[in-house]
């Protein structure tokens, strides 16, 4: 299991893990067992603005097609390429190599994130 | 799970590529219970079971069986079914989904024999995949493997009483089984247990819906409906004029089996994003029809669909799909999408 303390969980199943104005951000392990088998990912370009609770973009599996919304606002400084070829990692490593997006002038705006604790009692598990 | 035609089904047991890639290349085992299956008996039942149906069923010898269309007056689709011919009965095997209507449909047609819904009693095991054949003849007294396709006889299967049937919806190779209700949990575990060495799994609905759709096999509520004539999702093959009067017929006599109110066509997607049912074909920019049924084919690693095109849709069109507002390039494809090598 991760060590997941310096994550933050959104009721929408996206992690970020913020360092200093910096954020990386991703999908959790309970959203990819939801999913399935991950087979596409629309991401923003590099320079693209997102706002904390707005959709940043969207995910598909077999089973279904969900947006992503963003657990805070910034600016994306890196979109993880890998994924465009290999979007299984998001089922694999959730909180690893399928991270999404990275972040520079990370700001939490509306303070709604969970901890990892506030996260696993949403979840039920 | 999710529910589905009454019953609490798994949609995956491992995961649905997991699972898509063990059909196509081992074995597989699925549950397929919530099948509904009725009975026609008596002198009348071949009149029967002929009026209903659009395929020419006089022709089943004892132990054949034959896919076909239960169509309304109108030409609708009401069900597709498989029909088996039994000794002095016919066993026709309906979607679940679709039991309670098709259930009050025949029986308002078969005033002149008995019809009987066995679908509580009957229950119906597959396993389909390359290995499947040796699988489920290792475990049987007779030779099954000598069945040709849409052939069943019966036998035992792990000393269950079943009626062995070469037939499937995988697009591979294997047999469904049908058994009483009360054997089939039993059945199940044997199967699993001497499939081990041969790579069987158990297979949800998800892998049956792709594994489905990369052969080309319509699946009912999605690729058509009580509106869809045979013709317009390409399955007039199964409509046997010649035959004699079936309902549905007067109106299906009048229709152009080469130009169609709808033209059924297979389209294979450029990128990875997955066209769904419903969502809208665009030739040369313009509404062109809609998606009945998408995927992402594990096989072919691309995105693949069918889709209901306006009769007036020229062949040559540039076809394009609207994913959730964006446009995704696509070209018409021959169906199926895949089909097993041969001798495998």
């Amino acid at each position: 299991m991760a060590d997941l303390s310096n994550y933050r969980f959104t009721a929408s199943h996206e992690w970020v893990r913020v360092e200093g104005s910096k954020a990386t951000l991703g999908i959790t392990d309970h959203a990819q067992a939801q999913l399935g088998d991950v087979i596409f990912l629309e991401l923003p370009a590099v320079g693209t603005e997102v706002k904390a609770g707005a959709k940043f973009g969207a995910i598909e599996s077999v089973k279904a097609a969900s947006d992503l919304y963003a657990p805070v606002s910034g600016t994306v400084s890196e979109v993880n390429a890998v994924l465009t070829d290999r979007p299984e990692l998001v089922n694999s490593d959730p909180y690893g190599e399928g991270w999404m997006l990275r972040l520079d002038s990370a700001s939490d705006d509306g303070g709604n994130l969970l901890d990892e604790a506030g996260y696993t009692k949403l979840v039920g598990a | 799970m999710v529910e589905f035609g009454g019953f609490d089904m798994p949609l995956q047991y491992s995961t649905i590529r997991e699972e898509h890639i063990a059909v196509r290349t081992r074995c597989g085992l699925f549950d397929l219970s919530h099948m509904g299956e009725v009975r026609f008996s008596g002198d009348r039942a071949l009149d029967v079971v002929q009026s209903l149906v659009t395929n020419d069923v006089a022709r089943l010898e004892v132990g054949g069986a034959l896919y076909g269309l239960m169509c309304n007056e109108a030409g609708g689709i009401v069900d597709d079914v498989v029909v088996y011919r039994e000794a002095g009965a016919y066993m026709v095997v309906i979607n679940a989904a679709c039991r309670p209507k098709d259930v009050a449909w025949m029986g308002e047609h078969s005033a002149e024999c008995t019809f009987e819904d066995i679908g509580d009693s009957v229950a119906l095991l597959a396993v389909q995949g390359p290995r499947a054949v040796e699988l489920v003849s290792s475990m049987c007294p007779d030779d099954v493997a000598a069945l040709r396709p849409f052939h069943c006889r019966d036998s035992q299967v792990a000393g269950v009483q079943a009626s062995v049937s070469r037939t499937g919806y995988t697009g591979e190779d294997g047999f469904e089984l049908y058994v009483d209700a009360a054997d089939a949990p039993g059945l199940w575990d044997s199967l699993l247990e001497a499939g081990a060495a041969e790579g069987l799994i158990p297979c949800g609905l998800g892998a049956r819906d792709t594994l489905r759709l990369e052969a080309g096999l319509r699946l009912y509520g999605q690729d058509m409906d009580d509106t869809t004539d045979p013709y317009s999702c390409a399955l007039g093959w199964t409509v046997k004029l010649q035959k004699g009067d079936f309902i549905g017929k007067s109106v299906l006599v009048q229709l152009d089996p080469a130009h169609p109110p709808r033209r059924f066509a297979g389209i294979e997607l450029q990128g990875r994003a997955i066209a769904r049912h419903g969502q809208q074909v665009l030739a040369d920019g313009e509404a062109a029809g809609v998606v009945t049924s998408g995927t992402y084919s594990f096989t072919l690693d691309h995105s693949i669909a069918t889709a209901s095109l306006f009769g007036d849709v020229p062949p040559d069109a540039e076809l394009s799909v609207d994913i959730r507002g964006t446009t995704a390039a696509a070209t018409v494809v021959p169906l199926p999408f895949y089909r097993r090598p041969k001798g495998a």
